[in-house]
């Protein structure tokens, strides 16, 4: 009987087409995860067999299944650990020889496989032609071709996984590996008297690891085995017999015969067309790759990229806020009543948390263009042409050709955003080169350190305004660049550094159902991950600004103000004919009323429609109508009182908030850290702004905003930011910027700083190496530019050209590799001339 | 000599490497392999890294790797 739950792994090279092969057996039924404790994505879908239910998990892409990339070790742990039922290799038809080099470990894994030739469509395209019975009968597994892009060959796969399922295995290819049997059996025979072990894992296999020296299997033989020092000290006596017998190390005889393998079998199954045939993706690439072309087009494909999804986006997200702007007048409706002076804690905080959500996913438009276009970029192949022309210049700077990407997301040049630039960072091979990526992303300018920038430039720099802009935006880049060189040859010196070896897969065509899937997978799966930190993290910032609220003596001050307004208008409504429906406990429910109007009309345009809004409204309450709207002598009369009384409540209200602000934790703080952010020229009203924008970076224009009091007033932000810092000068506004520019990553962004570094640290360390840096650009740029004398423009250009030259220092300081590199060909140099002197 | 040595358009053969570790199973991985047919197709706009040909595929290393294959041409 087979079993009702089956699991099944999906195994495959990088670029043979494996994604597609899952959705087409799994269709819509997925999900996406993390392998537990490591960075790797877990894709998971269902399909049904019969009456079985199959899960099939995606295992990472992988060349090999050694121990030394995550990803391989991913894929074999699930292997070993999870014990699929049956493993589907997706191999790449036209690419077999190189695909095989995997099926032929899986084999030797011993795990019930089934080799699944797809691409089949690019194979006859090509001319070639696989003898698929015969291959079949080599491996002693089932082989099916698919062509998964146009759905072929769905069925068959489905049944050939069924055939494993529950049967006894029958004999499987075996790589013969020469020379090295003797040992290999030698040590099966020790392996095997272990009890646990052998039953755990294949033996043979296990054996070969250990003269291969794989590292992960090293390491379960410590676990399991209960006497693992004689093991390896047989293991480490054959492999030194074997070097002394073949005059080479044992894990080159393995790969090397496993190639040999390969090759034979190739020769066996597959014939190739006669002549060769330049095809289209090399052509592509004589221009795409080419010397003055290829960065050409790069620039106008990012131009492109940045067009569509911050500009097209920018647009896109207005279009959408509406729906986002409804989300919050719902929960406005929904919370408690509106206070005169207080709102209810419980709307207060719902408002708050409601609006910082919103404001995140005002962002969403653009995060699904930018990862709709990354996935087209991808699935197009482009990528790794990307990395090629691009990573000996971010080599110099201790990043990678694939750091593009991230810091392209990250907003070059103005308007990106850190998240998805942080996420971007999981492709990039080299350890690193990834984390320096990911502490220098957040150092881009995000969309929201915008709003800052336009209000200090049109405070302080109207007159230059363009070559400000200019500035901020590309002065960003030149210090990111040095400050990369300088964490990867300190800090991230230790990291290891992988090699760059990469595949340039042919140019593919991507789909829109293909793209379209991974742009809603990612957004879906950064929508989980933020949409909750953001509400906690708003509830704490709200706690940190609102408490510990106001002494009783200011309370009863703003009350005192509040009754004098309300009694003002209590008189006024005595000489109406509504002092017998009007008593000063319906002022505010009056107020409330007028806004409900406002509301419920806005964005109605159709007059008849409007009017029966009002009739409604005045069907509800006559008397709050008739003053709301004007109705009458007596209404219009009362209507200028209401207002006299609207304005006092605004006035209260702002003033209350601006007190209970200054004397919240966050106020203390702001005052506190004066001392250390005079030197920056900054106050504590900066502070709390700077403080403040931590949640997430368009706080700072907000709360300078409210901290400068422009709510109702008609004063725009600059203008009465100028009036209330009378001593403010541009030199005050440039270093203001660059801590902007050099801040450190919002919460959400730390939290994807986190997940992607896969520890805090790393997330600690960017938040303080940024506060600390930021504070001493911005110091340094203001004292020193107040010291010197210079004006905010000078001190700009100045300090421009400052980090133009240590982006050019630090290009010349050799990287860790480089040095490595020197000390090699010395050595070499050295042998070689021994060698002649001999 | 070894592959880095060679210029963009050149075939060769490979005959060894003095690659171990991540580097030498990576590279043994793609297919790197003596007998192995690799043809330079060619560098980076900044002359590094280099594109090969091999196996059907195309690969891209920089010549601090290539410095490790040993091949004749």
């Amino acid at each position: 009987m087979s079993p009702r739950n089956l699991l099944v792994a999906l195994a495959g090279q990088p670029n043979c087409g494996k994604s597609t092969v899952f959705n087409m057996l799994t269709g819509a039924r997925q999900h996406v995860a993390n392998y537990p404790g490591v960075t790797v994505e877990k894709k998971t879908g269902f399909f049904d067999l019969d009456d079985t239910h199959v899960e099939l998990v995606d295992l990472p892409g992988t060349y090999s299944l050694t121990s030394y990339s995550l990803e391989e070790r991913v894929a074999r742990d699930f292997l070993l650990g999870d014990l699929p039922s049956v493993v589907i290799d997706v191999a790449d038809g036209a690419n077999l020889k190189r695909n095989l080099y995997l099926t032929l470990q899986l084999l030797e894994m011993e795990v019930p496989t089934v080799l699944n030739l797809n691409m089949m469509d690019v194979v006859e395209r090509r001319g070639q032609r696989v003898d698929v019975a015969k291959l079949q009968e080599i491996l002693g597994t089932p082989v099916v071709p698919t062509k998964a892009k146009k759905g072929e060959g769905k069925e068959a796969l489905k049944a050939a996984v069924k055939s494993l399922v529950g049967k006894a295995h029958g004999p499987v290819y075996k790589i013969d590996y020469g020379q090295l049997e003797d040992h290999i059996s030698e040590l099966e025979a020790v392996l095997v008297e272990d009890p646990v072990l052998s039953v755990q894992y294949p033996v043979r296999w296990f054996a070969i690891k250990l003269l291969e020296g794989d590292a992960g299997v090293t390491e379960l033989l410590t676990g399991t085995h209960l006497d693992a020092q004689k093991v390896f000290d047989r293991v480490e006596s054959c492999r030194q017999r074997f070097h002394k017998e073949e005059g080479h190390a044992c894990e080159r005889h393995i790969a090397f015969t496993r190639h040999g393998s390969c090759a034979k079998i190739i020769r066996e199954t597959v014939t190739f067309p006669e002549e060769k045939r330049r095809n289209l993706s090399d052509r592509a690439d004589r221009y795409v790759c080419n010397r003055l072309l290829g960065p050409l087009i790069l620039i106008a494909i990012l131009f492109v990229l940045y067009e569509i999804s911050i500009v097209f986006g920018n647009w896109l997200a207005l279009q959408i806020w509406p729906l986002w702007g409804a989300l919050e007048s719902f929960a406005g409706d929904v919370l408690p009543q509106a206070g005169f002076l207080n709102d209810p804690i419980l709307r207060s905080l719902g408002l708050w948390v409601v609006k910082s959500i919103t404001a995140i996913l005002n962002y969403l438009p653009i995060f699904f263009l930018l990862f709709s276009l990354i996935a087209v970029l991808e699935d197009s192949g482009y990528m790794p042409r990307m990395a090629f022309i691009l990573d000996r210049l971010f080599r110099r700077f201790g990043l990678h050709g694939q750091s593009t990407l991230p810091m392209i997301l990250g907003g070059v040049y103005v308007g990106g955003c850190a998240i998805p630039g942080v996420m971007a960072t999981k492709a990039i091979p080299d350890e690193r080169a990834r984390l320096a990526t990911i502490m220098i992303v957040p150092m881009m300018n995000c969309l929201a350190k915008v709003p800052l920038y336009l209000i200090l430039i049109g405070a302080y720099f109207s007159d230059v305004a363009g070559s400000t802009m200019f500035f901020i935006a590309t002065v960003t880049l030149f210090m990111a660049l040095p400050v990369a060189k300088i964490l990867s040859i300190t800090v991230l010196k230790k990291r290891p550094s992988a090699p760059f070896i990469m595949e340039m897969p042919p140019y593919h065509v991507p789909t829109i159902s293909g793209v379209l899937r991974r742009a809603i997978e990612r957004v879906w799966l950064f929508m989980k991950k933020i949409v909750t930190v953001v509400a906690a993290v708003a509830v704490v910032v709200f706690v940190l600004i609102n408490y510990p609220g106001l002494t009783d003596s200011r309370k009863a001050h703003y009350e005192d103000m509040q009754d004098a307004a309300v009694a003002a208008f209590m008189a006024d409504v005595g000489r109406t004919g509504f002092k017998d429906e009007i008593g000063s406990e319906d002022v505010l429910p009056i107020i409330l009323f007028g806004e409900a109007i406002r509301d419920a009309k806005r964005a109605v345009t159709d007059q008849d429609r409007a009017a029966l809004i009002d009739a409604e409204f005045q069907e509800e309450n006559p008397a709050y109508y008739a003053v709301a709207r004007r109705v009458g002598k007596d209404g219009k009369a009362l209507n200028k009182s209401l207002k006299k009384v609207i304005r006092v409540r605004k006035q209260i209200r702002r003033e209350a908030r601006a007190e209970r602000f200054e004397t919240s934790f966050l106020g203390t703080m702001g005052r506190a850290l004066e001392p250390v952010t005079q030197w920056a020229g900054f106050n504590w009203r900066i502070n709390i702004a700077l403080l403040s924008a931590f949640a997430a970076k368009e706080n700072s224009a907000a709360t300078l905003g409210s901290i400068y009091g422009i709510d109702g007033s008609d004063q725009s932000v600059q203008e009465s930011m100028k009036a209330g810092e009378g001593g403010f000068t541009p030199l005050h506004a440039l270093a203001l910027m660059l801590f902007m520019a050099l801040y450190p990553p919002c919460v959400p962004a730390s939290i994807m700083v986190r997940s992607q570094s896969n520890s805090t640290k790393w997330m600690l360390f960017s938040i303080g190496y940024q506060t600390l840096l930021g504070l001493f650009v911005a110091s340094l740029v203001f004292t020193g530019g107040t010291v010197l004398g210079l004006t905010g423009v000078q001190a700009m250009w100045g300090f421009y050209a400052l980090c133009v030259a240590t982006t050019l220092i630090m290009a010349m300081i050799p990287t860790p590799e480089e040095k490595e590199a020197v000390v090699a060909s010395n050595i070499t140099q050295v042998n070689t001339i021994a060698l002649k002197e001999e | 000599m070894t592959l880095d040595e060679l210029q963009p358009g050149v075939c060769c053969t490979m005959k060894d490497m003095t690659a171990d570790g991540a580097l030498g199973q990576r590279l043994m991985d793609l297919g790197f392999c003596p007998g192995a047919l690799i043809e330079i197709v060619r560098n980076a706009p900044l002359i590094d890294p280099v594109e090969l040909h091999l196996d059907g595929y195309h690969v891209s290393i920089r010549h601090n790797e290539a410095k490790h294959i040993e091949v004749e041409a």
